[in-house]
């Protein structure tokens, strides 16, 4: 039930009563409404879903996400293990 | 297999599947399932002679013997219903061109001649239409070809979509070359001339209906020049087939189970554009099942590939072509992709129409 | 920052099985939600690189296999009428109701338009102020903000031509009916990344307590969904149940405060019939009385509605994940995506489909 995608605003204006922003999702535009997102700023990041804006995106937040991933594999790396094992325990 | 087992209605089940069985639905002229079991429920029955039995993009066939003519003939034709009429990268006219010439030159036929048949709407405007010729002669000139015969028929408003166009074309293929979707082999390599889903994006883009607008060219082209250098670098290519619709996978598909054999490619090295990858995302499309019209799948014997991708790369529409897969023994008729994070799916036919989703 | 393609990275993906692989040490039965997250894992062939301890059930999370047969019969008559516009996702097309489905309505003359967003269908409305559009407005929370503004935005519009067929269902119910359930086996839930961007997820630590499952939000790239499985299996490892949050760039505890608020004000919470899983209470969303006038249940009259479900289809059985679809008899053979028994073969996200196009012939090759 979930398909939403990050874009960036890239303009903020009304439309029938409505807050509704211009969004480019990286080459692709399209207008969503921000109705849910009446502090969010040109150049803000969001994540669209059926023409909404459901939330804010934190690069902050994903940039700590992906450090905190990259760990976990520097970690194992130490540990020795590697894809073979993954690939012996399903059978493959 | 599924794909051979019409359902049963008969016996103790619930008669309720809904099978569209009593009239076209959109779905039929998706180029995918839907539109193969037509063909084999309504098309080859009435039409079934050994050349139709070849199911390629274009016909091979001699003349009798006393015309002495070397090699063979190749003969296709295609009916464009494209809507909107113009869109970024293209239009109606270059992509009727582009179409038959293209499914001409996949039998590795030399292209020569195409018919032109119009079916008008009343109430189109007559500049229309002048854009529309003056872009197929265009087309024409570019793919070396010649439009020498042709048909006229006006509708009434509402009846046309604005403009139909359907084209057939004829080939002269050089005697010793013999290229189908039969002639996979296990070994063989699998190329694809470019980027995947530009066509049916950009379409859909002009289309308007789903209001997003993408920076996205349809790559509607000639491809015969591209055939033709790429032949002469590895003459012994077995398959060569364009992607147009059901996309990539339908059409690897296809040529698997022609072949009776498995391709298996490698996600991580199809082509696909960031704005189509951004639209595709946006709508819950799959750019292997977009449609494309200005690009080749290239099956040919290992040794050849270095040959062919340096044909292809240095020529106009080969630029980013790529190897992204192998043909393998089994299992028979199975299309299978390696995906990015190491995992191997099974790639389908597209069933009916790829409709935008929430899910 | 691309984050599409930076939680697609495949080094990292394989890092993160990596470790589940180091963890687990027993056998774990864990349930995704979405049908959005079922996908994603069949689409990236995920499952087939997580250690086979793990078991990945598939949860109720597609609203299209779970509107209800009435609901759909009823949008069928409604979509045959003359002068009414039926606008739907995508989604809905192919959903077989008791003797037909939109396609086959759509091909015998009826208008049937199918939108990216509610506020096309708006569009249409105003664009056709001498038909009836109707709007089939299914979906989980994710999905009710763009569903609630389209009916703001035609309330403010004056429109008197615009309706929404209403088949808004809400996870936790859902949650609770599943683990509350005798024969459950779920033992960790990845919780549904988007629903919770717009709720939050205050709602699901009384839920981890009662239940004593952990819980933890997942996105929807493959990175995103080995480290929701990846944090699950920890909790389970350690006898956790607790509430996490592994799609934190998205999503927060309160979730998005402006997005609740239009919900309360344009919905209220109903019992809604599930397809295959029953009535659950208080599960659902219907118009609040100021909008009335927008529903299509109260403006169409398409009299009493007779359904008939296939009995052989098992959706209900594998919605609540006690069955897979390869337990269905008919699994494969009378239903196919071609030819679907029930929603979940039809749904491009329901656990059926997807395990038809990517996953059972896996088997049958492996086999070979």
């Amino acid at each position: 039930m979930c398909l939403a995608v990050p874009g960036k605003i890239i303009d903020i204006y009304e439309q029938n009563s409505l807050r509704m922003g211009r969004i480019d999702f990286g080459g692709v535009t399209r207008e969503a409404c921000l109705e849910a997102l009446p502090d969010a700023k040109v150049g803000d990041y969001t994540i669209v879903h059926a023409g909404f804006a459901l939330n804010l995106l934190s690069e902050e937040e994903a940039q700590e996400t992906l450090d905190a991933l990259r760990e976990i594999g520097d970690i194992e790396a130490e540990l020795g293990l590697g894809d073979t094992d993954i690939v012996s325990s399903r059978g493959l | 297999m599924t794909e051979n087992m019409l359902p049963s209605f008969e016996g103790p089940v619930c008669p309720i599947p809904l099978r569209h069985d009593d009239q076209i639905v959109m779905g039929h002229g998706s180029g995918g399932r839907m539109t193969q079991e037509l063909i084999a429920r309504v098309f080859a029955p009435a039409f079934s002679n050994d050349i139709l039995a070849q199911s390629n993009d274009s016909a091979v066939f001699s003349l009798p013997a006393n015309a002495e003519l070397k090699g063979q003939l190749s003969v296709s034709t295609d009916s464009h219903i494209v809507s909107p009429l113009f869109f970024a990268g293209g239009d109606i006219g270059r992509l009727a061109v582009c179409g038959t010439v293209n499914d001409v030159s996949m039998s590795g036929a030399i292209a020569l001649y195409l018919t032109a048949g119009f079916i008008i709407e009343e109430g189109l405007p007559i500049d229309t239409l002048v854009r529309v010729t003056t872009s197929m002669q265009a087309a024409a000139r570019e793919a070396g070809i010649q439009i020498i015969a042709g048909d006229t028929k006006v509708v009434e408003r509402g009846k046309a979509d604005g403009l139909f166009i359907n084209t057939a074309g004829i080939g002269w293929i050089p005697a010793g070359r013999q290229i189908g979707g039969a002639f996979a082999e296990p070994g063989d390599s699998v190329l694809i001339s470019g980027a995947m889903g530009d066509h049916g994006i950009a379409v859909l883009s002009a289309r308007g209906d789903l209001g997003f607008e993408a920076e996205v060219k349809s790559d509607v082209a000639p491809l015969n020049t591209l055939i033709q250098n790429l032949l002469e670098a590895a003459p012994h290519v077995h398959v060569l087939r364009d992607p147009t619709r059901g996309g990539l996978a339908t059409t690897l598909n296809e040529i698997a189970k022609q072949s009776g054999v498995c391709i298996e490619i490698v996600e991580g090295q199809i082509p696909v554009h960031p704005a189509v990858r951004a639209a595709c995302d946006m709508l819950g499309f799959d750019p292997l099942y977009v449609a494309n019209e200005g690009k080749i799948i290239i099956i040919l014997p290992a040794a050849e590939v270095d040959a062919a991708l340096d044909a292809l790369r240095h020529t106009q529409y080969g630029e980013e072509a790529m190897l992204i897969g192998q043909v393998k023994p089994a299992p028979a008729a199975r299309v299978l992709m390696k995906t990015t994070i190491g995992g191997t799916r099974v790639l389908d036919v597209l069933a009916g129409e790829m409709l935008p989703r929430i899910c | 920052m691309e984050f599409s393609q930076a939680f697609r990275d495949s080094e990292l993906v394989q890092r993160v099985i990596g470790e589940i692989h180091r963890i687990v040490t027993r056998d774990w039965v864990i349930m995704e939600i979405c049908g959005g997250q079922t996908h994603a894992i069949l689409h990236s062939g995920l499952d087939q690189l997580l250690p086979p301890q793990i078991e990945l059930v598939h949860g109720p999370g597609c609203p299209v296999c779970v509107t209800s047969l009435e609901l759909i019969d009823k949008g069928l008559a409604i979509a045959s009428l003359p002068k009414v516009i039926f606008c739907s996702f995508g989604d809905m097309l192919r959903v077989p109701g008791s003797s037909n489905d939109l396609f086959a309505i759509k091909a015998s003359g009826g208008q049937v338009r199918v939108v990216y967003s509610p506020l096309d269908a708006v569009k249409i409305a105003q664009q056709n102020p001498d038909k009836q559009v109707v709007f089939f407005a299914i979906g989980f929370e994710t999905t009710a903000p763009a569903n609630a503004a389209s009916v703001l935005q035609a309330k403010a519009m004056g429109l008197k031509n615009f309706s929404l067929l209403v088949s808004q269902v809400c996870v936790p119910p859902a949650m609770q009916a599943i683990l509350g359930s005798p024969d459950n086996r779920v033992q960790g839930f990845l919780a549904a990344g988007h629903v919770c961007a717009v709720m939050g997820y205050w709602e699901y630590p009384p839920i981890a307590e009662k239940y004593g499952v952990p819980i933890v939000v997942t996105g929807f790239e493959p990175l995103d969904l080995v480290q929701g499985i990846l944090m699950t299996v920890q909790q389970l490892e350690k006898g956790g149940h607790s509430v996490e949050n592994a799609y934190s760039r998205v999503v927060t505890q309160e979730g998005n405060q402006a997005a609740q608020a239009m919900l309360r004000r344009v919905f209220k919470l109903v019992d809604r019939n599930w397809r295959g899983i029953g009535m659950i209470p208080m599960s659902g969303w219907g118009l609040q009385p100021e909008f009335s006038e927008f529903d299509a249940e109260n403006r169409f009259n398409v009299g009493a509605i007779q359904t008939k479900e296939s009995p052989i289809c098992i959706a209900g059985e594998i919605l609540r994940g006690l069955k897979k679809p390869t337990d269905c008899p008919a699994f494969g053979t009378l239903c196919n995506p071609d030819n679907p028994l029930g929603a979940p073969m039809v749904s491009s996200e329901g656990a059926c489909s997807a395990y038809f196009r990517y996953h059972r012939q896996i088997e049958t090759t492996s086999r070979e």
